[in-house]
C-alpha cells in the first residue's frame, strides 16, 4: 500500500519532460475536436434542412471531425458489445450454444441491406431531433465494426492458457479481478488487430450511414459520407478529390496516433513471442510514456481498476460449480430449437405471402450473377497479387516499403473512389455489367496482397536456403515451394477479400453521376433498388437470398479449403 | 578409409562482409583457407557468431565471398550445384510434401525421368532407415526421423560433398548419438555415394568422435585459429584416455584464445574509455550457479571445464560465456581449459545473500567498465536519469548494432542484480531511483 500511495506523489516530484508539450498540445487538439464535433448533437432535426450541407472545402474540417467522432463512438459501442456478448458466450456454455452462431452469421452476412429498416427504429427514439439521426449513423457502423471483435474476444477467452487460469483459479482472483488482470490482456492484441480492421470496414459504411431516406425525407447529416453524396448529386469531381485527400489524411492521422501506439502497447501482453519477430514501434507511444501528463492519467486509471478490484468481493473459496443435468440442457436446445424455426418461420411466411416464387427465382438468378462476379474478381486479384505478393514477401526491403502501403490501402474506404469510376463510365459509356465489377473488389483485394506478402515473408531461411541447395527452380519453385508456402495466408486473404466483396456488391453494381444512374444485373442492385424504394419485402427478400449464398459458399467452400490448408501447409 | 589426394574443395583467403546501414562494413569471416580431401570429415568447431555457418553457406553457393575464391573439383563455385548438398540444423523439410516428395525434390528439379526418381529415392529411403515412412508428412515423425529425411535428401542427388550444419544439435542426447553412429557405419563402409564431409558444430566432442580434421574458429571476425587433426582410429570411444586428452586439448585451445581476446585487447585500444567489449548476455543466476559448482566438492575452488560441461550439461556455447564473465569481473581465473575461483569468488561462494549482492556490485562496478561508466553518468547528472539510446550511441562506435544492444541488456540484468542502477523498460531510461 505504501508503494501505491508514493507512486501518486512522484508525477508531482519529477519535472515535465519536452514530451509533455507535445501531449499538451495533442490533449487540446482532441478537446478543440471534440466540442467542436459534437456541437449541434441537440438541435432539433429541422435545423439539417436549415442549414444546408455545402461542398465548400472549408466545411470539411469539420465533416471530418464529425465523422471520426461518429466512428469512434461506433468502436466504443462495439467494445462495450464485445466485452458482454463475448464474455457471457464464453462463460455460459448454454448462451455458447446460441449466441456463437448468431455471431457466425452476422459476421457473415451483408449488412448493409438491413440499413433502411433499422434507421426508422433509431429516428423514433428521439424523435425530431438531430441526436435520433445520430443514433441511427452509430449503429449503422456498429454493426460493420462489432462481430469480427466480438468474435476474437470470444475466441481468446476460450484459448486462455490454462496454467494462467488455473493460478488465477488457485489466488482466487474474483471474476472481475480475473476480467481485467488476465482475460483483458490476453485477449488484447487480437482485439487490437479486429478494431483496426473494424476501423477499415466502418468507413466504408460511413458513406451510407450519413446519409439517408426516412419517409420519403433525405436525412443528411454533417460528414464526409454526405459531402460525398452531394458531390456526386451535383456531379463536382473536385470536390470529391478535396474528400479523399481529407480521408487520406484523417486516416494517417489517427492511425498514428492512436492504432500504432495501441500496438506497439498491446505487444507486451503475447504470451508467445515469435524469434526474430519485429517489435512493433511508435512515436507516439514515446510519447505518452515519457509525458508526466500522460503517467497522470494512467495513475488515475489504475487507481480506479485497484478500487473497483477491492469493491467486489474475492470469489468464495468453495462455490460449488452449478452443474447442468442432461435433462435441463436438453430443454434448453429444444426451447432453441422451437425458437430458431419460430424465426424461420416467420421469414418464410413473409416471402411466401408478399412475394412469389418467380420473383425469389429471379433473385435467385441475380444473386448468382453476382456469385459468378465475385470468383472471377476474387481469381483475377488473385493472379495478380500472389506472384507480387511472393515476391515482394520475400525481399525484406521491399517488404518494409510495401505491407504498410497495402495495408493502408485496405483501410482506405474503397466507395470514395466509386464515383471516379462512375464518371468514367458514363463519361466513355462502358458497359455497366463489367466495368462497375472492379469496384466490388477495389477496396478488398489488398487483404489478398498484405496477406500473401506475410506468408512470403514468413518462410524459414532454411528453407529457402534448402530449395536452392536443391536446385529447385522455375515453375518447379512456384509448385513446390513458394505457392505452398503462401497457401494458408492467401486462404485467409481470400476470405476476407470475398467477404468484403459480397458486401460492397450493394454499393457497387448500382452507381449515379448527378441524375444519371448505370446498374449493372445483380442481387446488389436489387437490394439498393429495394432499399431505395422503400420495399420492404423485396429487401428481406434479396437479403435473404444474399445471405444464404455467402452462408452456403462459406460453409461448403471457404471453411474446408482453410482447414485443409491450415492442416496441410501451415509451416510451424 | 584410404585418402588418396584429390582436391574436392579449395578453399583459398576467402573473406566475408556485411554492409552496415552506416557505410562500414561488418566482417564476419577473414582470410579463411580450408582443404577437403577425398575420404575425409572435417569439422568447423566454433562458438555462434564465428562465421563457420556463413562459410558453409558459402562452399554451398548460396553466397557469394567478397574476397577470395572457392573451388569445387578445381571449378569456382558460383552457384548452388547437384555436387554439393547441404543437411540442415532444423531439417529445412517442406511440411507440405511427404517423405518421398521431399527427398525426391533435389531429382525433379534436375529433370531427371520419372522412374529413375522414383527409384533412386526409395534407396536412398532404404538406406538412411526410413522405410515404411515413405507417405508420412514431416510432422507426423520425431526429431530424429525428420533429420533421417534430411539426409536421405541430401544423398539421393549423389553429391560428392555433403555439408552438415549442426545436423545433431537439435535432437535429444540419445536421438543424436544414434544418428552419429548410423551415419558413422554408412560412412565407414562406404554405403553412402558421398566423397567428404564438411561438419559444423559448437560441440567439441560430436568434432573428435567424427572428424579426421578439426578446424578451431575464432570470432570478431571469423577466422580460424587452429587446425587439430584426429588419428584415433574409427570407431571411436569417448572414455578412451586418448580421446579425452584430445578434448582437453581443444577446450584450452579455445579458452586460452578466446578469453584473451575478449577481456583484453578491445580495451587496450580504447584506453580510458575502456566500454568497446561486447558483454555476453549472461544471468546472474547462472554466474552464481556457476561459482557454486564450482566451490562444491568434487571441484573445491579450481575445476576442468570439459569436466564441469559434461556435468552440468552446458555446451560450450553456454559454458564459455559464464566463465568469460566470471574471469572479466575477478571472480574467477580461467587457463588451460581450468576455471579456478578468486578469493572473491569463494567468498562470495559462502555469502549470505545481502552479502553476495554487496560483492557483487563492488566487483561490476570495479571491474565492468560499462557498468563504472553507466553510474558515473548518472550520478553526474542532476536528474539522475539517462536514456538508453544515449549509451547505444556510444557502444555504437566500438561495435555493431546488435552486440551494442546485446551488451547493454547484460549490463542492465547485472546492474539490476547489483541493485548499483535501475533501469525502465517502458521509457528506456536508466536511473537511480532504486539504488542499494
Amino acid at each position: 500500500m505504501i508503494s501505491t500511495r508514493l507512486e501518486s506523489f512522484v508525477f508531482i516530484r519529477n519535472h515535465a519532460t519536452r514530451w509533455d508539450l507535445v501531449a499538451v498540445v495533442v490533449v487540446i487538439g482532441l478537446m478543440a475536436f471534440a466540442i467542436d464535433a459534437s456541437r449541434g448533437l441537440f438541435a432539433p432535426l429541422t435545423q439539417l434542412d436549415m442549414v444546408p450541407l455545402s461542398l465548400d472545402i472549408v466545411n470539411l474540417p469539420f465533416y471530418a471531425a464529425r465523422t471520426t467522432l461518429r466512428m469512434f463512438a461506433a468502436l466504443g459501442v462495439s467494445l462495450l458489445f464485445t466485452f458482454t456478448y463475448a464474455t457471457w458466450a464464453a462463460k455460459s456454455p448454454r448462451a455458447e450454444k446460441l449466441l456463437v452462431p448468431i455471431l457466425d452469421i452476422l459476421q457473415s452476412v451483408p449488412i448493409l441491406g438491413f440499413l433502411s429498416i433499422t434507421v426508422v427504429f433509431f429516428m423514433s427514439l428521439v424523435p425530431g431531433r438531430v441526436l435520433g439521426a445520430e443514433f441511427a449513423a452509430i449503429f449503422v457502423i456498429f454493426t460493420s465494426q462489432a462481430w469480427n471483435m466480438a468474435f476474437s474476444f470470444y475466441q481468446s477467452l476460450r484459448t486462455v492458457p490454462t496454467e494462467l487460469s488455473e493460478a488465477a483459479e488457485s489466488f482466487q482472483l474474483s471474476p472481475w479481478m480475473r476480467f481485467w488482470q488476465l482475460e483483458v490482456p490476453f485477449a488484447m492484441p487480437a482485439l487490437i488487430w479486429n478494431m483496426m480492421m473494424s476501423m477499415s470496414g466502418g468507413w466504408f459504411f460511413v458513406v451510407f450511414s450519413e446519409s439517408f431516406n426516412v419517409r420519403n425525407h433525405v436525412v443528411s447529416l454533417p460528414g464526409i459520407g454526405s459531402y460525398i453524396a452531394l458531390a456526386i448529386e451535383q456531379r463536382n469531381l473536385g470536390a470529391i478529390g478535396w474528400a479523399i485527400a481529407t480521408m487520406t489524411l484523417v486516416i494517417l492521422v489517427y492511425d498514428q496516433l492512436i492504432f500504432r501506439p495501441l500496438v506497439a502497447w498491446a505487444d507486451r501482453f503475447r504470451i508467445e513471442q515469435e524469434p526474430g519477430a519485429q517489435i512493433p514501434r511508435s512515436w507516439a507511444l514515446n510519447m505518452m510514456q515519457h509525458s508526466q501528463l500522460v503517467r497522470m492519467f494512467r495513475f488515475m486509471f489504475r487507481s480506479m481498476v485497484r478500487f473497483t478490484t477491492r469493491r467486489l468481493p474475492i470469489k468464495q473459496l468453495s462455490t460449488p460449480l452449478i452443474k447442468a443435468t442432461p435433462r435441463q440442457d436438453k430443454a434448453w436446445l429444444l426451447a432453441l430449437s422451437a425458437l430458431v424455426l419460430l424465426a424461420v418461420w416467420h421469414v418464410i411466411h413473409v416471402l411466401i405471402v408478399k412475394t412469389s416464387l418467380h420473383e425469389a427465382l429471379i433473385v435467385a438468378g441475380l444473386a448468382s450473377i453476382t456469385m459468378l462476379r465475385v470468383m472471377v474478381l476474387i481469381a483475377l486479384a488473385s493472379l495478380i497479387w500472389v506472384p507480387i505478393g511472393i515476391w515482394v514477401g520475400l525481399r525484406p526491403r521491399a517488404t518494409a516499403i510495401v505491407q504498410p502501403i497495402a495495408q493502408f490501402l485496405a483501410a482506405f474506404p474503397s466507395n470514395l473512389l466509386f464515383p471516379v469510376v462512375v464518371y468514367c463510365v458514363v463519361r466513355w459509356h462502358l458497359h455497366p455489367d463489367i466495368w462497375l465489377s472492379p469496384l466490388m473488389i477495389l477496396g478488398t483485394q489488398w487483404y489478398i496482397l498484405f496477406n500473401v506478402i506475410a506468408g512470403a515473408s514468413a518462410l524459414p531461411n532454411e528453407l529457402r536456403d534448402s530449395a536452392q541447395n536443391l536446385g529447385v527452380k522455375g515453375w518447379l519453385w512456384w509448385r513446390r515451394v513458394a505457392l505452398p508456402a503462401v497457401f494458408p495466408f492467401y486462404v485467409t486473404g481470400a476470405i476476407t477479400a470475398s467477404g468484403g466483396s459480397w458486401n460492397a456488391s450493394i454499393a457497387a453494381e448500382i452507381a449515379s453521376w448527378g441524375d444519371t444512374q448505370v446498374q449493372a444485373h445483380g442481387i446488389g442492385a436489387y437490394i439498393a433498388q429495394a432499399s431505395a424504394a422503400s420495399d420492404f419485402h423485396n429487401i428481406i427478400l434479396g437479403i435473404a437470398m444474399l445471405s444464404g449464398f455467402v452462408l452456403i459458399i462459406n460453409r461448403a467452400f471457404w471453411r474446408p479449403l482453410y482447414y485443409f490448408a491450415e492442416r496441410k501447409f501451415r509451416v510451424t | 578409409m584410404n585418402t588418396s589426394n584429390v582436391d574436392l574443395l579449395h578453399v583459398n583467403a576467402v573473406r566475408k562482409a556485411f554492409p552496415k546501414p552506416d557505410g562500414g562494413e561488418l566482417l564476419v569471416l577473414d582470410n579463411v583457407n580450408l582443404q577437403l580431401n577425398e575420404g575425409q570429415i572435417v569439422g568447423l568447431l566454433g562458438r555462434s557468431g564465428s562465421g563457420k555457418s556463413t562459410l558453409l553457406r558459402l562452399i554451398a553457393g548460396l553466397s557469394q565471398p567478397t574476397s577470395g575464391e572457392l573451388h569445387y573439383l578445381g571449378k569456382p563455385i558460383t552457384c548452388p550445384g547437384p555436387g554439393i548438398a547441404m543437411v540442415f540444423q532444423s531439417f529445412a523439410l517442406f511440411p507440405w510434401l511427404t517423405v518421398f516428395e521431399n527427398v525426391a525434390l533435389g531429382l525433379e528439379a534436375q529433370g531427371m525421368p520419372k522412374a529413375d526418381i522414383r527409384k533412386r529415392s526409395l534407396a536412398a529411403i532404404d538406406l538412411i532407415g526410413l522405410d515404411g515412412f515413405e507417405s508420412a508428412y514431416p510432422r507426423e515423425l520425431s526429431g530424429g526421423m525428420r533429420q533421417r529425411v534430411g539426409f536421405a535428401r541430401a544423398l539421393v542427388v549423389h553429391p560428392d560433398i555433403l555439408l552438415m550444419d549442426e545436423p545433431f544439435s537439435a535432437l535429444d542426447v540419445l536421438t543424436a548419438e544414434t544418428l552419429r553412429t548410423d551415419f558413422l557405419d554408412l560412412w565407414s563402409e562406404g554405403q553412402m555415394p558421398i566423397k567428404g564431409v564438411i561438419l559444423v558444430t559448437h560441440n567439441i566432442e560430436e568434432a573428435v568422435l567424427m572428424c579426421d580434421r578439426i578446424l578451431v574458429f575464432g570470432s570478431n571476425p571469423g577466422r580460424i585459429l587452429s587446425e587439430i587433426g584426429v588419428t584415433l582410429t574409427q570407431p571411436r570411444n569417448r572414455l578412451d584416455p586418448n580421446f579425452r586428452e584430445l578434448v582437453e586439448r581443444i577446450y584450452v585451445e579455445m579458452t586460452a584464445k578466446r578469453m584473451d581476446t575478449t577481456v583484453n585487447n578491445r580495451t587496450e585500444h580504447f584506453p580510458g574509455v575502456g566500454i568497446g567489449s561486447v558483454l555476453p548476455r549472461v544471468s546472474s543466476n547462472s554466474l552464481s550457479g556457476m561459482i557454486e559448482a564450482v566451490a562444491a566438492a568434487p571441484f573445491n575452488g579450481a575445476a576442468d571445464l570439459p569436466k564441469m560441461g559434461s556435468d552440468l550439461q552446458m555446451e560450450i556455447d553456454e559454458l564459455f560465456p559464464v566463465a568469460e564473465t566470471l574471469q572479466m569481473m575477478r571472480f574467477a581465473e580461467v587457463e588451460g581449459g581450468d576455471i579456478k575461483l578468486t578469493e572473491a569468488g569463494m567468498a562470495f561462494a559462502t555469502a549470505a545473500p545481502n552479502e553476495r549482492k554487496q560483492i557483487f556490485s563492488r566487483h561490476l562496478l570495479n571491474y565492468v567498465p560499462l557498468a563504472m561508466h553507466v553510474r558515473r553518468v548518472l550520478d553526474e547528472r542532476a536528474s539522475h536519469k539517462a536514456r538508453k539510446s544515449r549509451f547505444i550511441d556510444e557502444l555504437e562506435d566500438f561495435m555493431n548494432e546488435d552486440a551494442a544492444e546485446q551488451s547493454l541488456r547484460a549490463i542492465i540484468s547485472l546492474g539490476r542484480y547489483a541493485e548499483v542502477f535501475a533501469y525502465d523498460d517502458e521509457t528506456a531510461t536508466f536511473s537511480l531511483d532504486n539504488p542499494s
